[in-house]
């Protein structure tokens, strides 16, 4: 009896190291695969989808991880093959700087709109000649 | 002066839309066009004792196409692929497919392939930047990617983009 409740606690505890085997490379994994785009289902990272792609991609990532590459080799690797769309966070280069300046650009544009509207509509200080302040001066008497 | 700029903006903006809804966003580009096709050496569909490698194709402009038995689109393709490779080398890629579907798949339709590698991992198929099947890849003689079409070829993308590729690298 002993030796049975033993073994079947030897078993459990097996069974819990395999579940979790190294939680810091899934935490890694599961890291680097949220900044991921699946490219089946285009609005999902690789970490939420389902899609067989998505597995597969998911399995490079923890197999590139394990045998030691860093999470910026394993990104390159991504790219290499699907290129820039593949992350959610695409590099600041020539074809996406409007992509990123864009938002400023408008934000600077509609500053000056706004400022030029507003100065245009500020009245001037009407202008008096001197012959309507002598008339003013007479009628303030 | 003020109704031109606003139309103008207006303008513009539509055009903007129009242009970016026009776009299709399952069409990314690849950054394997100009690069050299990634290698492998995968065993045959018929015979698993036998491989290839795409370096087996230097010297000739081929087409790799990636096809699946379990891929709807790739049937709807599959006459467009029977056309071309009357003139072109093709090779298919059994992409994550069971030999057992996909040798019947090819008696019931017509095998125009070449041959066919078996890739039942989907290992290489990554290598190639493949995400949605079928694929399509023309290779020069150098083994350089110059064209890939992702999705099922239509008759007029084979006539108006892949037949005068082909006969431009081929001269």
């Amino acid at each position: 009896m002993i030796a049975r409740l033993l073994l079947l606690a030897v078993l459990l505890a097996s069974l819990r190291a395999a579940a979790s085997e190294d939680p810091a490379l899934d935490k890694r994994v599961s890291a680097l695969a949220s900044e991921l785009r699946c490219l089946v289902c285009q609005n999902q990272t690789l970490a939420d989808s389902n899609a067989p792609l998505a597995v597969d991609l998911r399995n490079q990532i923890r197999e590139q991880l394990k045998a030691g590459a860093s999470e910026r080799e394993v990104t390159d690797y991504m790219v290499a093959r699907y290129g820039d769309f593949v992350l959610y966070r695409p590099p600041f280069k020539a074809t996406t700087v409007l992509l990123w300046a864009g938002p400023f650009l408008f934000l600077v544009l509609g500053g000056f709109v706004m400022y030029r509207r507003i100065t245009k509509r500020a009245v001037p200080e009407p202008r008096l000649s001197q012959a309507d302040r002598e008339r003013a001066a007479k009628l303030l008497e | 002066m003020r109704v031109l700029w606003i139309s103008l903006i207006f303008a513009a903006l539509l055009a903007l839309l129009a242009v970016g809804l026009g776009l299709n966003p399952r069409e990314v580009p690849s950054p394997l066009i100009g690069k050299p096709a990634p290698p492998f050496e995968l065993p045959l569909l018929g015979s698993p004792d036998k491989t290839f490698s795409q370096k087996d194709m230097l010297g000739k402009v081929w087409i790799l196409n990636v096809w699946a038995s379990w891929c709807p689109p790739c049937l709807v393709e599959h006459p467009v692929i029977t056309e071309l490779a009357k003139t072109v080398s093709t090779v298919g890629l059994n992409y994550k497919d069971a030999r057992e579907d996909a040798l019947p798949w090819l008696k019931r339709n017509g095998d125009p392939y070449q041959l066919s590698v078996y890739d039942a991992a989907g290992r290489i198929a990554i290598d190639y930047g493949v995400y949605g099947v079928p694929e399509t890849y023309v290779i020069d003689r150098g083994g350089v990617i110059r064209y890939k079409h992702v999705g099922p070829l239509t008759p007029e993308i084979a006539r108006k983009k892949v037949q005068p590729l082909v006969a431009e690298l081929s001269k």
